[in-house]
């Protein structure tokens, strides 16, 4: 094999792996919103209790935070082909999958302000990690 | 108001903790160089950690009562503070990028804060 021909595998290489963490990134996202939804549910059932042994052994906020180590764990490994300016910025879409579930699951309705509100944030969360560093 | 004040308190008083824990992790990471057995004997990591349960636990507390779609996003409030303890504690430059950044992010509490009422 040519030297050419090697250094465009490689490349190409390349390019695979970062596309894989930009898709695990995203993954991450989706992880984290519904993670969320379920510490939400959870935490709607213990309106009476400030207890941490009770959030404790509610199944679905105990699922939703073990959504949030998967999460963790996941942007980690994605983190090692891609760097974070990239990578940051998507993982504010967050944001907006939370507030697109919680119209679903808990009947909230979002008005412009708060639709507005989101837009700022994801887009000040991307200006932010755009000056990130791996 | 279907989202109750106290409960934006507590979310922020959790963003608040968590941006503290960010700051444990930071100064226990500097020490991980010097081999993997630091990652458990590693009072700083161990703060950190904890920093962030304590920071769950009032999100928690906070998210029993009112709309996620307004107590979710002040979160982001974690940012603005990381921001200023990584340039009082670590001496990271303040960029342009930063300082847009932040102003966005307080832009759209404040959006989020006026559209819950």
């Amino acid at each position: 094999m040519s030297q050419a021909t090697a250094s465009s595998t490689e490349a190409a290489a390349r390019m695979a792996r970062r596309r894989r963490s930009i898709a695990m990134v995203f993954g991450c996202t989706i992880l984290g919103a519904v993670g969320q939804i379920l510490i939400k549910l959870g935490a709607n059932t213990l309106t009476h209790t400030t207890s941490p042994v009770a959030m404790l052994t509610t199944p679905s906020l105990f699922i939703g935070y073990v959504f949030y180590g998967l999460m963790t764990v996941l942007f980690v490994f994605a983190l090692r082909h891609e760097e974070l300016s990239i990578l940051y910025p998507i993982i504010s879409l967050t944001y907006v999958w939370v507030a697109g579930l919680s119209t679903v699951f808990f009947g909230e309705s979002l008005g412009w302000l708060r639709t507005l509100g989101i837009v700022a944030i994801v887009l000040g969360v991307a200006v932010l990690g755009k000056d990130g560093r791996k | 108001m279907k989202t109750p004040a106290s409960s934006i308190g507590l979310v922020l008083l959790a963003s608040f903790i968590g941006s503290f824990g960010a700051v444990f992790l930071k100064a226990g990471a500097g020490k991980l160089n010097q081999g993997l057995r630091y990652l458990v004997l590693n009072s700083r990591l161990a703060i950190g950690v904890a920093l962030f349960v304590g920071s769950s636990y009032f999100f928690v507390l906070g998210v029993r009562h009112g709309e996620l779609s307004v107590l979710y996003p002040m979160v982001s409030l974690g940012y603005v503070w990381t921001m200023l303890w990584s340039r009082l504690v670590f001496q990271e430059s303040l960029t342009r990028h930063k300082c847009l950044g932040v102003l966005l992010i307080l832009l759209g509490i404040g959006l989020i804060g006026l559209g819950g009422r």
